[in-house]
């Protein structure tokens, strides 16, 4: 396959940055977009050039390191798949894909295609976890779990904190990401002795951070390479409300 | 948002249903538009109920464009640099237009009020003849104000029709069965609600109601 990239430069967090045109040629249909990233880069070097720099990391579609806007999708025209997953096929020979960074205030652009996603990892910090003595591994059902609940919260639990939503959300806000964790806490026992303060101190965070707010538009949903349901945010601003009538 | 939004629902409920009471003629529609400022009588002086009404709408349209424009700024500074390339928002048409459709309503209401409260741009204006301002409003000559109204009352049942699954989910709708009825629910109260504003308009032009 013969493609032609158009791919966002920037050599810098506080350098501007522009979109530059690559041919990129003899591609395999059965290569995905990230190796197809790889032939392009080699090339680049070998040419002396800068090679476009990109995140990703188990490349099998479970760790959230890769992720970028093609053609103004999140991870591009396949439904929950991310970048790495996604495969030339689902392109047409001599196509022209634009592929840019997650653009958000939030996440500033660290070099090319990489973002600074620390944002989210300070939204965890604010409570997305469970305050509870370390030890031995307790019995799997020394606390039992309905298994609609256990599902639920499974749901929840596959969020691998890529930042789609954010990405492809018209507000650029984090609800979805946050619903997501506060909702796969929630839905457990362990989560219960911290609901009320977790919802409030997460949703703090992720206002802080700069987020914008949630309009319920679904964005986020429809790009999210996990298929995290939008009902989780429901759920989130039904804890909010209830955590902030008790506190 | 989704607070001030389910006052503003109501009331537009409310308002279509007396609307519908043109269809019965004109001495009960201008009987109905006189009993309005009855309401509360004698707890209440005159038009004491109309004005508490009033209030309690503008507040909840202020606090309504003030939650938007909040909203706004934020999605506007939460995404500093734009993309380059960028397809339409993939959501509804609806959840598209929420903003610039409630520019255009607001717009509309004001010339509402301007046409069918104060009379001040109705042809006819007479404030104890509500039916006879209507009927005056729609004349077919007068077709720019038909299409302006349909426009608005359409832009309206598509505001609504995001806003009111909207709402429900921001006051904590969470389940997958529990978003199905809220988006048909939606969609059920739009529609109803632009038939309703829409039928009166159409019973002018046709001639059902003269």
């Amino acid at each position: 396959m013969n493609l032609k990239l158009r791919v966002w430069r920037q050599h810098g967090p506080d350098e501007s940055g522009r979109m530059v045109t690559y041919a990129v040629e003899g591609i395999s249909p059965d290569a995905s977009f990230l190796e197809m990233l790889d032939v392009l880069n080699e090339k680049l070097i070998l040419d002396g050039e800068d090679p476009i720099a990109f995140d990703h990391d188990c490349r099998e579609g479970i760790c959230g390191m890769c992720g970028m806007m093609i053609n103004g999708v999140a991870h591009g025209p396949e439904r929950a798949t991310t970048t790495c997953q996604l495969h030339m096929r689902h392109f047409a020979d001599g196509d022209t894909i634009d592929v840019e960074p997650w653009r958000a205030a939030a996440f500033p652009v660290v070099k090319d295609l990489v973002v600074d996603r620390g944002a989210f990892d300070r939204i965890i910090q604010a409570g997305g976890y469970i305050t509870a003595p370390t030890g031995a591994a307790p019995d799997a059902h020394a606390t039992p779990v309905p298994k609609p609940d256990a599902d639920a919260a499974f749901e929840a639990a596959t969020c691998i904190g890529c930042g789609a939503c954010v990405a492809a959300c018209p507000n650029g806000s984090a609800m979805l990401f946050t619903a997501a964790k506060v909702g796969h806490l929630g839905l457990l026992p362990q989560g219960q002795p911290e609901r009320g303060a977790r919802v409030l101190n997460m949703v703090a965070a992720q206002d802080d951070a700069g987020f914008g707010g949630c309009t319920n538009a679904g964005e986020c949903t429809t790009v999210c390479p996990k298929g995290i349901p939008l009902t989780l945010i429901g759920r989130l601003n039904s804890d909010y409300r209830k955590a902030l009538r008790k506190s | 948002m989704a607070t001030t939004g389910i006052l503003l629902v109501l009331f537009l409920y409310v308002h279509m249903a007396g609307n519908l009471k043109i269809f019965f003629g004109a001495t009960p529609f201008d009987h109905y538009a006189h009993w309005l400022r009855t309401i509360g009588e004698p707890l209440l002086p005159q038009q004491w109920y109309l004005w508490i009404q009033r209030t309690v709408l503008t507040v909840a349209v202020i606090g309504h464009i003030a939650a938007a424009t909040i909203l706004a700024r934020r999605a506007r500074r939460a995404r500093p640099v734009r993309y380059a390339h960028r397809p339409k928002v993939q959501g509804s048409y609806a959840a598209r237009t929420m903003r610039w459709g409630g520019v255009i309503i607001l717009l509309f209401v004001v010339y509402h009020i301007l046409d069918l409260t104060t009379g001040t741009l109705n042809p006819v204006g007479s404030p104890g003849h509500p039916y006879a301002n209507v009927v005056a409003d729609f004349a077919p000559h007068r077709w720019y104000v038909t299409l302006f109204y349909a426009l608005a009352v359409v832009a309206v049942g598509a505001h609504l029709r995001h806003g009111i699954f909207s709402a429900a989910r921001t006051l904590g709708q969470r389940g997958a069965r529990g978003e199905h009825v809220a988006r048909v629910t939606a969609l059920v109260l739009s529609i109803v609600l632009v038939a309703g504003f829409l039928s009166v308009p159409f019973a002018v032009i046709t001639g059902l109601v003269n």
